[in-house]
């Protein structure tokens, strides 16, 4: 019989090393400041570049600087959900308690960037294309997506079993996904009102370094921005639940009887 | 056409919706921590003169 153990168990033997509350609590202390500083300065410098120094777009003027936020919160919706889903997976394959409790904290902070998202395309969409909304492919999508993660805020919590409703929000999360390369290439599949993406992976950018770098620092900013309020989220609640074992445990319960 | 508004509703939104979820985030946390170690103290002591209680022969 072979000993050796499959990809599988080694992976959940190394997600499982974090599933220790305590262990993940002290983390989690020790990651926060890194996590907390660097987004707030990051995002000041990046946001204040692209606001006050950056150069207004020959097309679009000065309503290109709404692009300093646009684009991180969409990149930010998507790596959310992403994240989301990811948390399905551990949940489904290994059972990772901290899995669930990170997704119950990412889905009111990734639905509240996916309706920033929502809310500056709109703003940006009134002065440049003269109408707040349109059924074009990317905006659609998107809003698809707000909807994946509201579905997903109210399953997870629609249950008296806490374990039913974890289930059920993982696999929503996880048949959801789809929508993200939908998302990503809807600009190639469709003839869309939306802009083809400035930056990919495969090619040079398309904008000028002057308005890249504050691009570039108010993304990395809002990133770890969102990764720091997800972290403090995520230890509330394991001290959440500590407190909920504490006060059900039943040398409690005898004393207070 | 001035792009001004557009511009300062998008920024405020941004700025508001980053306080209340921040903010939200560490009054939680800090609430979170009082109550536990207030509860964590409670049940350090009342282990404690039991286990002196079981340790008298």
């Amino acid at each position: 019989m072979n000993a050796t153990p499959t990809f599988t168990a080694r992976a959940g033997g190394f997600f499982h090393r974090y599933a220790n509350p305590g262990r993940f609590l002290k983390l989690g202390a020790r990651l926060q400041p890194w996590l907390t500083w660097p987004a707030v300065v990051l995002t000041l410098v990046g946001l204040g570049w692209g606001l006050f120094f950056s150069p207004a777009d020959w097309q679009q003027g000065d309503s290109v600087r709404i692009m300093y936020i646009h684009v991180p919160a969409a990149m930010l919706a998507s790596g959310g959900y992403a994240g989301l889903a990811l948390c399905g997976v551990l949940s489904l394959v290994w059972r990772h308690p901290l899995a669930d409790l990170a997704a119950v904290e990412i889905g009111p902070v990734g639905a509240c960037i996916t309706a920033l998202c929502l809310a500056t395309g709109s703003l940006w969409g009134k002065p440049m294309w003269g109408t707040w909304w349109v059924w074009d492919a990317r905006l659609t999508s998107v809003l698809v997506l707000f909807f994946l993660y509201l579905g997903h805020i109210a399953l997870i919590r629609a249950f008296d079993d806490p374990q039913r409703g974890y289930r059920a929000a993982a696999i929503l999360a996880l048949a959801g996904a789809v929508d993200l390369p939908i998302i990503k290439f809807s600009v190639q599949w469709w003839n869309t009102l939306h802009q083809p993406d400035s930056i990919t992976l495969t090619g040079a950018p398309t904008m000028s370094s002057s308005m890249l770098w504050p691009l570039g620092l108010s993304t990395l900013g809002i990133s770890l921005g969102f990764a720091a309020i997800v972290v403090a989220r995520t230890r509330a609640a394991v001290m959440e639940s500590r407190i909920r074992a504490l006060l059900s445990s039943p040398r409690r319960k005898g004393g207070a009887a | 056409m001035t792009h001004l508004p557009y511009i300062l509703a998008s920024y405020g939104l941004a700025t508001a919706m980053a306080l209340t979820l921040s903010i939200g985030a560490a009054l939680r946390l800090r609430r979170d921590r009082a109550r536990l170690d207030a509860l964590e103290r409670t049940s350090a002591k009342r282990t404690a003169p039991s286990a002196q209680a079981g340790a008298t022969p």
